[in-house]
């Protein structure tokens, strides 16, 4: 009876114990669980200023996707951004892509404004009409120094 | 190994000792198989180190230990381990497992190298018990014990394997005096059933001596100051060994047992107050 | 001189974990003793774990809002508890919570098996002392440590979550939305290496303070257990923190 108690016990430890363990690494941790539902398309900005890997993409302020990678492409001095979109969502080839940020100091995020073309990307095509980050602390110090 | 008719345990001038401090110097002694020898001698004389070597716990200054045909402490770790198999052993204060119940003490050596069924290992440990008398114990702690039957257990631990070697740190002190004879009694048992059986008994207890003892080894001072049959040693006129068995005090003169004036005033004081 | 003892110590140390890990499965009756031990190590610290991650979690529920209310960025608090808490707080914590509750009795316990002669009757069964009484110490360590620091990960969350959106009115949607795309798969794992680097610790140093208290030069008997329970609690959160730094370095 005292063994069985004891065994129960570590039984419903290692329960609960794996609960959060899972919580934590399939919920918190994701990454792996997006893996294949994903397509990426690529855009180019002059300014990335503040963008993670990571970074939301939304389409009307609903997340459709990841900021998958960074690079700065040498040839024309720009960011090239690879961004992992759901297969679920299609985007037409004339999208806007922009860099935008969530309150004053907030994350930056890429917001996608869809247009009307009927022609759809692929994965691994390239968003050609963007819009930089803006820069605060330049507007902020640009406004308080008297250059607007 | 298998060819076992009992082993001695010869010593040859070892030396032993903690550190830098010496206990024993210089002891070559035999105890012979099949017998009950007797390690006598004064507390803190250096009984249990002995023990401790003869164990393999500790090894000598100098010296060596040779139980039957090998040298204790020129052997491949192999064989040592197996040449210790080989012993039965009751430490001075028991050194039973606190987290394990008495049956579960006197089962360990069973369960930790047999593949028994618990039906067998718990019939063993039931007869095992009952020799040593604490067959209604078996679901006890040793801290729910006496100190008493704490010994008893760690007997009954010792010889759950009959093993060809018994050694026993002060089996009977702590005991009263029908446990006592109990003890003695199943010592001499133990001989006549297991005639290869070689038992070392570590003790002060004089009557448990003459009862038990063929061969007996005394330990003074650092030295062995008698080794053989207890016969002769009953003769003795050596000045140390008669004191000792004659359990005199001697010419020891007590000094001044009453404290100074200014001690007892003080106490005094303290008692009234 | 000095610092040839502590290097000495530490790889004697080093050796005994060795020892110890080799000895873990050594037969299927270790399993038994292990489970015995995660009784002792993970079941019993589950409630003194949650409640210590639960108070963490409000305390840092508290402190985070007031802080990021300054720059209007309260919607972050969900991350700032959840990082501190996965990152540092509840490896660090929960190991340091443990060496308190199981590490000291790791120490007084072998301890008092050493100075009554208790290894020294295993020895003497041929019963190996190292794999008998250490292994299934070191394997239910490595086994519980993660999984109590999960445990208070979780709950501490949740204790960020008491404070911050049922006492001071976040979002919850936003505590749990900024939780989840701000922690990745990253600190998730470094929050784990740490709870696993701090088991190993904590079991080697309690057992090895406990194992050789009879060589203790600052006290025999009685007083020599005392000590080295003292010893294997300082020596345990002393070497997490200093692990946990250097860690911390080399991920970041
Ligand atoms: N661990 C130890 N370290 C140092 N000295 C010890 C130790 N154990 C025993 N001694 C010393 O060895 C001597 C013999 O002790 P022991 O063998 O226990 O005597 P006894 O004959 O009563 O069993 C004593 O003087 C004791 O102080
Ligand atoms: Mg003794």
């Amino acid at each position: 009876m005292k063994k069985y108690s004891k065994e129960t016990s570590v039984g419903v430890f290692v329960l609960v114990c794996l609960l959060c363990v899972g919580y934590l690494t399939i919920k918190l941790g994701k990454m792996e669980v997006m893996g294949d539902n994903t397509y990426s398309v690529y855009a180019r900005f002059t300014s990335i200023t503040g963008l993670r890997v990571g970074a939301d993409v939304e389409v009307a302020g609903v997340p459709i996707g990841k900021v998958a990678s960074i690079r700065l492409d040498t040839e024309d001095g720009r960011a090239k951004v690879s961004l992992a979109i759901r297969k679920d969502v299609t985007l037409s080839d004339d999208v806007i892509a922009s860099v935008k940020t969530s309150g004053l100091i907030g994350d930056k995020y890429i917001k996608l404004s869809l247009g009307g073309s009927p022609e759809l990307l692929g994965d691994g095509d390239e968003i050609t009409e963007t819009e930089s980050a803006v820069d605060i602390e330049e507007l902020i110090s640009k406004y308080v120094f008297g250059g607007v | 190994m298998a060819d076992h008719n009992g082993w001695d345990i010869r010593m040859e001038n070892l030396v032993l000792g903690y550190d830098d401090t010496v206990v024993l110097d210089n002891i070559s002694a035999s105890l012979p198989a099949g017998k009950i020898s007797v390690i006598l001698g004064g507390s803190g004389d250096g009984k249990s180190t002995l023990l401790r070597h003869v164990l393999g716990l500790k090894r000598p200054m100098a010296g060596k230990i040779f139980l039957g045909p090998h040298s204790l402490f020129e052997l491949s770790s192999g064989q040592f381990r197996k040449v210790r198999r080989r012993m039965g052993v009751l430490f001075q204060d028991g050194a039973l497992l606190g987290s394990l119940t008495l049956g579960q003490n006197v089962a360990l050596p069973l369960t930790e190298h047999t593949k028994l069924d618990a039906a067998t290992v718990e019939s063993i440990v039931q007869h095992k018990l009952a020799l040593v008398g604490l067959d209604k114990y078996a679901d006890y702690y040793p801290n729910q014990l006496s100190g008493g039957m704490r010994k008893r257990a760690g007997l009954a631990r010792a010889i759950v394997t009959d093993p060809p070697i018994l050694l026993c740190d002060e089996p009977t002190s702590g005991l009263d005096p029908i446990n006592s004879a109990q003890m003695d009694k199943l010592l001499l048992d133990m001989k006549q059933h297991f005639p290869d059986m070689t038992i070392i008994v570590v003790s002060h207890d004089l009557q448990s001596l003459y009862t038990i003892a063929d061969h007996v080894l005394v330990l003074h001072a650092g030295k062995a100051v008698y080794n053989g049959g207890l016969e002769p040693l009953r003769q003795t006129t050596d000045p140390y060994l008669r004191q000792f068995l004659d359990r005199s005090a001697g010419d020891m003169q007590t000094p001044d047992l009453r404290l100074g004036q200014e001690a007892r005033d003080a106490l005094r004081a303290w008692l009234d107050k | 001189m000095r610092t040839l003892a502590v290097l000495s110590e530490m790889g004697a140390m080093f050796l005994f974990l060795l020892h110890g890990l080799v000895n873990i499965f050594t037969s299927t009756k270790q399993l038994r003793k292990i489970v015995h031990q995660m009784y002792f190590i993970g079941s019993k610290s589950l409630l003194v774990i949650s409640l210590i991650g639960i108070f963490t979690g409000m305390v840092l529920g508290l402190q985070g809002y007031y802080t990021l209310v300054k720059f209007g960025s309260e919607g972050l608090l969900g991350a700032a508890v959840a990082l501190s808490l996965i990152r540092e707080l509840g490896p660090v914590l929960t190991a340091i919570m443990v060496t308190g509750r199981a590490g000291s009795s790791m120490a007084a316990e072998i301890g008092v098996m050493r100075i009554s002669d208790q290894i020294d009757a295993l020895e003497v069964m041929d019963i190996n002392p190292i794999s008998y009484l250490v292994s299934p110490r070191f394997a239910a360590a490595i086994i519980c440590f993660p999984l109590l620091t999960a445990v208070f990960d979780v709950i501490g969350i949740i204790g960020g979550y008491l404070t911050g959106v049922a006492l001071l009115g976040i979002n919850p949607g936003i505590y749990f939305y900024r939780i989840e795309s701000s922690v990745n798969s990253h600190d998730i794992y470094e929050g784990f290496l740490k709870a696993l680097l701090f088991g190993v610790i904590v079991a080697t140093v309690s057992c090895f303070q406990g194992y050789y208290t009879h060589m203790r030069k600052d006290g025999v008997g009685p007083e020599g257990v005392s000590n080295a329970t003292t010893s294997a609690v300082v020596m345990s959160c002393v070497l997490v923190l200093i692990t946990d730094y250097i860690v911390t370095s080399f991920l970041l």
